[in-house]
């Protein structure tokens, strides 16, 4: 055989097994910026944990739907007492786990009572607190005994944190996550990607796709380069927003601009002198350009916010009225309060851009009504220990994006420190509620409370923008969790 | 010769045992809890302290420090805090890629140094001098990530003839991996390449003006012959140096690189860990690289000795 034969051959062999990879479904190579620090969803607060596994590999009682509703999961339907303290979850049938093993009512236990023990590892642990007892009434049927009504407990139940897993299984979990879901871990190259396939025997609708790879690109040069060779498929939180014009220009891509659950604040000490004065914290927020922030630090993506609140929640009321940029009553408040020439605080700053370049910003836009910041940038691990444990700042920039969090400002003890028992008693009873009536006009009340307390500088909801391949189809655009649900994705021909 | 290398031992275990103690308090003191940081910010108490049990981190700093050390006598590194899995094996998964990456990239520096400076220093003030002075001028000047951008451009964006970074493995195969790491050498060898083309030349210029070479050429030696038989091996005590030297900054400083091209190498490695605050890996690995170093510049000691004949009777 000459060498040219065998090259032809090689050549025909490589188009034969890339069409034999393409011909069902597909695969899909998808970018992510971080890489998990490992694969269960169960013990820690990395979102690229839940960026690969979420809904892909993992499944919980109940679910998020891409437009954040609750959707069911593995029960397929469930109860809830006259009380409210009562769930009783019917589970769906032939669910098995990647190994094989069928998962029933133990399982659910099983992760439910891990989650909640005391030695407990769970990032999210206050999700399981109001949980009283976990038992089966057969191996079909859950019955959840809470210690008081929680009317965001199927809510708490979607969250990756709170997926179930198998006792078999759960010791290797780290590194070779054993799900229910639709598709099964492979392979996890670390530094570089992890490979998921299709489950054979996943009891839901089969997704369209063969298979999934999850690749690591930290550096948005990289990240470009990557889409651009179309070496990734997908980028779904794309890192450089700036690129984002350059990727809508060209027919191969396409850009998906959602929201997410992100509510990004200045964050203030309420403890600090003078910050602890609310004419103080006003005064920041009429100072405060919220447009010139997105368009000079997001590029336009975001959408301003007045409260912490998401603004496709259907509950959202719209305070951006309450701190309109304003300098001369900014001015005046500051005079009002002592402060007529204005005072020095820091402004400590996590890596992410929006924080950065929005930093710089904030810090300019204060100046004019002479307050001076003092920027520090530091890193995540640093910026946990000063500002978020140590409360050692006077401002902070971060995107809060758990979802429904509006809660945090119930705890006293919580790093900007806002310490107001109307608000707590409120969210108390919102805790108890289950009445959907109600339950929005407590969180409307609660919107407007601490809006009209100036208790943070309310920025803009974090906009979640993608790029993709102009054939794809069935991504999430909004992000109401960290997830990449693959289930309904698929190639247009 | 043995009294020179055992000498030089010596001060490699010296070395290592410093550079030890350095590392672990240097990164000791960076502020930052691994546990704090994996929980985030809805974490309980209770749940960080659980965490920091199960960590080990709880444990004084001195018997870390020593539980630390006596591990990698044995050889184990410990256990990475966020990973879960033994640091030795992320090194084992990660060496695989940034020694080749090293080792092609020193090969391909030296390939393109050596012809390109000994043919500048042959042919001094030539216009062939001139241009590899200019060329190399040029690659010293030029940062090695804007370069490795520019080769992405061209190479994976409009020919596609690369992919634009990642790693298959070499379970891939062969030609899978060396096509992986091929834009990256080229980005990390070029700028090193510049630098040793210009000490080859300069030092076999020094050379060639020595009194040896004026009376080989006085013995009837034609240029070429004095210069391959007699200059040539004494210019290369210099050169070897700077080898030594760039192995290490291509094996410990190929960071920007391989996050230009997101290689799974022990940069990326060394820069997750940092900001994960797994420290235990940080230390590792740092270590490990330091071990390098020192191994590479005790290796090069001990080829000056063959270089060099004098060195071998010196004590």
């Amino acid at each position: 055989m000459t060498f040219t034969s065998k090259l032809a051959l090689a050549a025909s062999a490589l188009a034969l097994s890339v069409s034999a990879a393409w011909a069902d479904g597909g695969n899909i190579s998808v970018g992510l910026a971080l890489e998990p620090p490992h694969l269960d969803p169960t013990s820690a607060a990395a979102g690229a944990i839940d960026q690969v596994l979420y809904s892909n590999v993992f499944e919980g009682l109940t679910r998020f739907a891409s437009d954040g509703s609750i959707i069911p999961g593995l029960a397929k339907s469930w109860e809830i007492s006259e009380d409210g303290l009562t769930y009783t979850f019917q589970l769906n049938g032939g669910v098995t786990f990647h190994d094989g093993s069928a998962m029933d009512a133990d399982d659910v236990i099983f992760s439910l009572d891990r989650a909640r023990a005391e030695d407990s590892t769970n990032a999210q642990k206050a999700l399981f607190a109001d949980i009283a007892s976990v038992a089966a009434s057969d191996p079909q049927t859950v019955v959840v005994t809470l210690g008081k009504p929680n009317g965001s407990f199927l809510f708490n139940m979607a969250w990756g944190d709170a997926v179930i897993v198998a006792p078999e299984s759960i010791a290797g979990i780290k590194e070779t996550p054993v799900g229910t879901g639709p598709f099964k871990f492979v392979e996890w190259v670390k530094g570089d990607r992890i490979e998921v396939v299709r489950y054979a025997d996943y009891w839901g609708d089969a997704v369209p796709l063969e298979a999934a790879t999850f690749r690591f690109i930290s550096d948005p040069t990289a990240a470009f380069a990557s889409v651009m060779s179309e070496d990734v498929d997908v980028f779904p939180v794309f890192p450089a927003p700036e690129n984002l014009a350059q990727f809508e220009a060209d027919p191969r891509f396409q850009v998906l601009v959602g929201s997410t659950e992100g509510e990004t604040i200045l964050s203030i000490n309420n403890k600090m002198e003078p910050l602890n004065d609310v004419r103080v914290r006003k005064a920041i927020a009429h100072a405060i350009d919220r447009q010139a922030i997105i368009d000079g630090a997001m590029f336009g993506f975001g959408t301003p916010i007045g409260t912490h609140f998401a603004p496709h929640n259907p509950a959202y009321i719209d305070l951006t009225g309450n701190s309109g940029h304003d300098i001369e009553m900014s001015k005046a408040l500051l005079a009002e309060a002592g402060y007529p020439d204005g005072f020095t605080t820091t402004l400590k700053l996590p890596p992410p851009s929006y924080a950065r370049r929005g930093g710089e910003i904030i810090a300019a836009q204060l100046r004019e009504v002479g307050i001076t910041v003092e920027i520090s940038n530091l890193e995540w691990a640093q910026w946990l220990e000063q500002v978020f444990r140590g409360k050692d700042f006077g401002l902070s920039i971060v995107s809060h994006t758990e979802p429904m969090d509006i809660g945090i400002y119930a705890r006293p003890d919580y790093y900007f420190q806002y310490d107001n028992p109307d608000f707590q008693a409120l969210i108390a009873e919102l805790n108890a509620e289950s009445k959907a009536d109600r339950r929005t006009e407590l969180m409307q009340q609660a919107q407007t409370v601490i809006s009209e307390d100036y208790v943070n500088g309310y920025l803009f909801q974090l906009a979640a923008t993608g790029v993709a391949n102009a054939k794809l189809q069935g991504l999430w655009v909004n992000a109401p969790t960290q997830a990449t649900d693959l289930t309904g994705v698929s190639w247009a021909d | 010769m043995l009294r020179y290398s055992l000498k030089r031992l010596f001060s490699l275990v010296i070395s290592l045992l410093v550079a030890s103690i350095v590392i672990f308090v240097v990164i000791e003191i960076v502020p930052g809890d691994p546990a704090t940081y994996m929980l985030g910010i809805n974490a309980q108490e209770d749940t960080i302290a659980a965490l920091r049990e199960e960590l080990g981190l709880n444990a004084t700093k001195i018997e870390r420090y020593w539980g630390w050390l006596s591990g990698m006598m044995v050889g184990d590194f410990g256990t990475s805090y966020t990973y879960r899995s033994p640091v030795s094996e992320l090194i084992g998964d990660r060496i695989w890629v940034s020694l080749p990456l090293a080792l092609i990239a020193l090969t391909l520096s030296t390939a393109i140094a050596f012809p390109i400076g000994i043919l500048a220093a042959s042919r001094r003030g030539s216009v062939t001098d001139m241009s590899v002075m200019g060329a190399t001028q040029l690659g010293v000047a030029i940062p090695n990530f804007w370069f490795a951008m520019i080769l992405v451009l061209i190479f994976a964006i409009n020919l596609r003839w690369f992919a634009s970074g990642g790693f298959p493995g070499w379970d891939e195969g062969l030609f899978a991996g060396l096509k992986a790491l091929t834009l990256p050498a080229i980005a990390l060898a070029l700028p090193q390449a510049s630098i040793l083309a210009r000490v080859m030349r300069t030092s076999l210029l020094d050379t060639l003006s020595e009194d040896f070479v004026r009376t080989a050429r006085a013995k009837g030696l034609s240029k070429a012959k004095a210069l391959r038989r007699h200059a040539l091996r004494n210019a290369l005590i210099p050169v070897l140096t700077i080898i030594g030297l760039q192995f290490s900054f291509m094996l410990a400083g190929a960071i920007i690189i391989e996050n230009v091209f997101y290689l799974p190498g022990l940069g990326r490695l060394i820069f997750q860990s940092i900001s994960q605050r797994d420290l235990i890996v940080v230390e590792s690995v740092v270590m490990l690289l330091v071990f390098a170093v020192i191994l590479v510049n005790f290796l090069v000691d001990l080829t000056y000795a063959l270089v060099d004949p004098r060195l071998r009777g010196r004590q």
